[in-house]
């Protein structure tokens, strides 16, 4: 066939035995994509790291580069005692499970990284599930059946609604971190229905904190049951670092706390836990726990070593919150528009005017040898362009000096600042 | 006025803010083609809605709700 024929195939309607073309939902995504990708700016979202020298640092396009948009709160990825847990689980367990935790996908390892998530938390049950992203899913579409109501705040991260489209249950947003509009809804409800209200500790795009004491408590008022995710709070807020519940005085009241290995704990995984007497029972009739396989004996291992080291990081989540006061009112001082007035998390947003300026911005801290995320609709709220920082503990004081520097040149390089 | 009549004034009432492209809304006036509102306008509508009648439209019956029409009958049923 001929391009001219292709071209003229292509144009044609879907009739006629032609197949309709599924990806032609993504045309505007693509054409936005191409066209920015055409001004010759580098890819945001297809950066590779070549070299990771350090929790802070790697190289990035022959560069060496800060990182200061991962997740990596507490830098324990290079933790010696984490890497050598790692590699004797690895030696002595090999390299995969092969198997479902309900079959014979269980090592002793994965009890064990459960008992430290117990110590952690001081809770009776954990459930360690082989992503985040999984265990909300897993929890969230459980937990709530088909007459009960899932109450959740209008920002929850993805992972929070897919466990929502994953369930039957009926859906109730309300508006961000507004506890009057939550207690409105809950009141609305049929008294008699089951309730779950779906909160975070820190929300990633803007690193706001949530109004925990109140809303837990308008919750447990109308009957609900309260679940948490504590992702981006986890070793970092808290007197324990277990997080914005435990930092406000409520984690008591909290039914079910969800939580990640890939930030503070710095590897891969996701998990609840709970002090309900019933909770072991979501083992066998959790389809995101039950069907896939468990993770690897030395994600496990290296997880179960560093949360027990980070029950011990009270002198590195005291340099953390340092480091996020500094770049906070460094960035501010140099007029650049935050997404919170102070510093809540590790995580501080850079609201950009607009995607193109965003990316510009950028690109142009990448070629000085910093990475930042760029965050886009729709994973942002209210439309915003982000460049979203995170902080890490092993940031020194000195980088965090040098990150100022970065912004103040590119910045005014490509007119985000005057 | 009938009930729906009052319904529908005050439902149109609350739309008018977010009707930028000033266009004349009956019944079957879509809210993503004909409004050309965004997921966010909506969830910031729904939520005055909600508020203006005490109700609660879940995600759920928001997905059923392509008009202005079809909301107008839906908020009738739900407050009763």
């Amino acid at each position: 066939m001929t391009t001219n024929a292709l071209r003229q195939a292509a144009d044609e309607p879907p009739s006629g035995g032609r197949e309709a073309d599924l990806f032609s939902k993504f045309d505007p995504l693509i054409q936005t994509r191409e066209q920015l990708l055409s001004t010759g700016i580098t890819d945001p979202f297809g950066l590779v790291m070549e070299e990771v020298v350090s929790p802070t640092v790697a190289i990035c396009n022959g560069r060496k580069t800060i990182l200061l948009g991962t997740y990596n709160y507490m830098g324990m990825t290079f933790d010696p005692d984490v890497i050598a847990a790692g590699k004797k689980a690895l030696d002595e367990f090999g390299s995969g499970t092969t198997g479902s935790r309900v079959l014979n996908g269980t090592y002793v390892g994965h009890r064990a990284v459960e008992d430290a998530l117990k110590d952690f938390y001081a809770m009776d049950h954990a459930m360690v599930f082989s992503t985040g992203y999984q265990a909300n899913l897993g929890i969230i579409s459980t937990m709530a059946g088909k007459d009960d109501y899932i109450i959740l705040d209008i920002d929850s991260h993805a992972s929070i609604y897919d466990g929502c489209a994953l369930g039957n249950a009926q859906i109730v947003p309300f508006r961000h971190n507004d506890v009057d509009a939550l207690e409105k809804r809950l009141k609305r409800l049929p008294p008699e229905a089951g309730k779950l209200v779906v909160l975070e500790g820190v929300y990633s795009m803007l690193g706001d904190i949530a109004p925990l004491k109140e809303m837990v408590a308008v919750s447990k008022a109308a009957g609900a049951m309260v679940l948490v995710d504590e992702a981006h709070s986890m070793g970092f807020i808290g007197e324990h670092g277990r997080g914005v519940a435990e930092a406000q005085g409520v984690i008591d009241d909290i039914d079910l706390i969800i939580g990640t290995f890939s930030k503070s704990v710095g590897t891969v995984g996701g998990f609840c836990v709970s002090n309900h007497p019933k909770f072991e029972i979501l083992r066998l009739v959790c389809r995101p726990y039950v069907f896939t396989a468990s993770l690897p004996p030395s994600v496990v291992a290296t997880a179960a070593t560093s949360i027990r080291k980070l029950m011990h990081g009270k002198a590195k989540r005291d340099h953390l919150w340092v480091n996020s006061q500094k770049l906070h009112a460094g960035l501010k001082a140099l007029g650049f528009t935050l997404g919170t007035e102070q510093p809540q998390s590790a995580i501080i947003a850079v609201i950009m005017p607009d995607l193109e300026r965003g990316a510009a911005m950028w690109e142009a801290l990448l070629h000085v040898g910093l990475y930042v995320n760029l965050a886009r609709p729709p994973a942002t709220p209210a439309n915003m362009t982000l460049l979203r920082c995170s902080l890490c503990a092993e940031h020194s004081a000195q980088q965090v000096d040098e990150i100022l520097g970065m912004f103040e040149s590119a910045g005014r390089k490509t007119g985000v600042i005057a | 006025m009938t009930d729906r009549a009052e319904t529908d004034a005050r439902v149109k009432a609350l739309i008018e803010p977010f009707n930028k492209k000033e266009i004349v809304v009956g019944d079957g006036t879509r809210f993503a083609q004909d409004l050309e509102w965004d997921s966010l306008t909506v969830l910031d509508f729904v939520a005055n809605i909600e508020d203006e009648f005490d109700i609660v439209i879940t995600m759920n019956q928001q997905a059923e709700i392509e008009t202005v029409g079809q909301l107008v009958d839906a908020v009738g049923k739900l407050k009763g």
